[in-house]
């Protein structure tokens, strides 16, 4: 290795991506014009055409796929609440319908007051959670002090922008990123797309195949300043949720002891949720849907209807058939 | 056809080591010693944001004397190549030795091809895990690389300073009595330099994975003044 001196005219400055393409080590294009005409977007090299193999993830109207499938990470949220930001995500990874891996990390602190959550192809984003945080340091040892959170969330979507060719063959990434804005005091969401739209979000968000249906859960669970148990069991909730409607999000996982990962991004910083507080607030959300469960009032059968043939429903059939005839006597 | 002079070789090479020499010693200096818990770099410099001493990566720091804009640049070029270093590899493949030598190689090569050599000294430390363990590597304007395991001094007066500081030197002293002995063998204890005219910056083991911190105005100010600052009883 050399040191690297670059002449004035052509220095990359505090972008690490830019360094890194300048020496040919860069997975994602530059992002500034000198990195777009020496750095050709690695996308083109993969083959693609309409005789490949579509990811069963991906579905025939994307257009063509990998021709192997690829390690896909899923639900991941991000809620505000009265000391910052929660973020937490499941743990599982899969391949097709197949489980990659059951303790996979899709939230990372991007650095000491930020973190960021990845959904998408696991490899491209694992790469993309690294050039990032390489990034944050890089510039603030350079420039001597750190970007703005804003500047911060622009250069992700400048990474997600770069990867648009690999995103159009199936290798989507969609990250989350939230963070502490120490100027304004208040916790920060921004989410993405995969063309690198970048939009910040007021209070809460989820992404990922599961994404839906923890949106939902946190829409319905939201209220301004809760606190951090609130936050953590809403969270928890949600990913419960998600992992109840879609095959890909992993929920806890009590044999192994594997539970999903929780953060909190406060003033103090980024600091994950201990286990142990993960699990009891599984714990609770467990007691709370089982005891719902339970208590359920089962739907009135109409006695008139013949039974099906299910010979284990009968009892209960008749059971209901009773109570229907003395409410028909009361009256 | 004008024939160029003929230069002797030694006179050619002593004039720009001359010139080298003369304009880092009207730079202010700076020392760096290893205390208990890590490294210390305190420099003379009343700027709050043009730094003599930087972070280069997770136990490195670097320290100019000399022209800026040169020591600058190597700081920035140091900065490249570990960050590009610890990714192509991994962050404890990422050592001061090894860049030590880069500097040294392209510092010699500035002064043996160029026209004008570097009219800057740099200093390159690491600290280790356990004391003992830490390095400290002195990079003079023509490439020479003197290799320390104790203290430095760097720019004009090195060799005074050096002596001063050799002299107050103990193994194990505290943050506090470190700081107190590199501003004495600054000043040779003829003038007074408060802490605003001071940049001091530590790499301190109990910092985390990234170990440097820079020790702002207050606390040197405290330092000095002989008490234990909280931020340093409780190892941050």
């Amino acid at each position: 290795m050399t040191l690297p001196m670059f002449p004035p005219g052509n220095d990359p400055g505090p972008n690490f991506n830019e360094v890194l393409h300048r020496l040919g080590f860069g997975p994602f294009p530059g992002s500034g014009p000198s990195g777009a005409p020496g750095a050709p977007a690695r996308s083109g090299g993969l083959p693609s055409g309409p005789g490949m193999l579509t990811a069963p993830g991906g579905g025939e109207g994307r257009g063509p796929a990998a021709p192997f499938q690829v390690t896909h990470g899923t639900t991941i949220c991000a809620v505000r609440y009265g000391d910052g930001v929660i973020m937490a995500g499941d743990r599982r990874a899969t391949s097709g319908s197949a489980i990659a891996h059951r303790t996979m990390e899709k939230v990372h602190a991007a650095d000491t007051h930020r973190g960021v959550a990845i959904a998408g192809a696991a490899g491209p984003a694992m790469e993309m959670v690294r050039i990032f945080q390489l990034q944050l340091e890089h510039y603030e040892k350079v420039e001597g002090q750190a970007l703005s959170l804003e500047g911060k969330a622009n250069q992700l979507s400048q990474m997600v922008r770069a990867n648009l060719g690999m995103a159009m063959q199936g290798f989507v990434v969609v990250p989350l990123f939230a963070g502490y804005d120490l100027r304004r005091a208040k916790g920060r969401i921004y989410t993405y797309d995969p063309t690198g739209g970048r939009y910040e979000e007021t209070d809460y968000h989820a992404d990922g195949s599961g994404g839906r249906d923890a949106r939902t859960t946190i829409k319905l669970g939201f209220t301004d300043d809760m606190s951090r148990e609130e936050g953590i069991d809403l969270c928890v909730r949600a990913l419960w949720q998600a992992a109840d409607e879609d095959s890909a999000t992993g929920g806890p996982d009590a044999v192994r002891g594997i539970f999903p990962t929780v953060a909190t991004i406060t003033a103090q910083g980024f600091e994950r949720v201990p286990e142990a507080e993960v699990a009891q607030a599984f714990g609770r959300v467990i007691s709370h849907l089982s005891s719902a469960e339970v208590n359920r009032t089962p739907p009135p059968v109409d006695p008139d209807e013949p039974d099906q043939g299910r010979p284990s429903k009968a009892p209960a059939s008749k059971a209901a058939a009773t109570r229907a005839t003395a409410a028909r006597k009361a009256k | 056809m004008a024939m160029p002079f003929y230069v002797a070789p030694e006179q050619f090479m002593k004039d720009k080591a001359d010139f080298a020499r003369k304009n880092i010693g009207r730079g202010r200096p700076l020392v760096a010693t290893v205390y208990s818990t890590g490294v210390l770099i305190c420099a003379e410099n009343s700027s709050r944001s043009l730094h003599k001493v930087s972070e280069i990566y997770d136990r490195i720091a670097f320290a100019g004397v000399g022209k800026y804009n040169e020591f600058d640049q190597l700081r920035v070029s140091g900065v490249q190549h570990a960050d590009i270093k610890g990714y192509q590899f991994s962050r404890e493949d990422v050592d001061a030795r090894s860049l030590a030598n880069l500097y040294a190689r392209y510092m010699g090569n500035v002064f043996t091809h160029e026209m004008k050599p570097l009219e800057v000294e740099i200093l390159v430390a690491e600290v280790g895990a356990q004391p003992g363990e830490d390095q400290i590597f002195h990079i003079l304007y023509d490439g020479t690389v003197v290799d320390e395991d104790r203290f430095t001094a760097l720019g004009g007066e090195a060799e005074t300073i050096t002596a001063r500081l050799a002299r107050a030197y103990k193994a194990e002293w505290s943050l506090g009595d470190a700081l107190k002995a590199s501003v004495h063998a600054l000043t040779g204890g003829e003038r007074e330099l408060s802490s605003r005219e001071l940049e001091v910056a530590v790499l301190d083991r109990g910092n985390g994975r990234r170990a440097f911190r820079r020790v702002l105005e207050a606390e040197v100010a405290e330092l000095l003044a002989g008490k234990q600052p909280a931020a340093v009883e409780a190892g941050t």
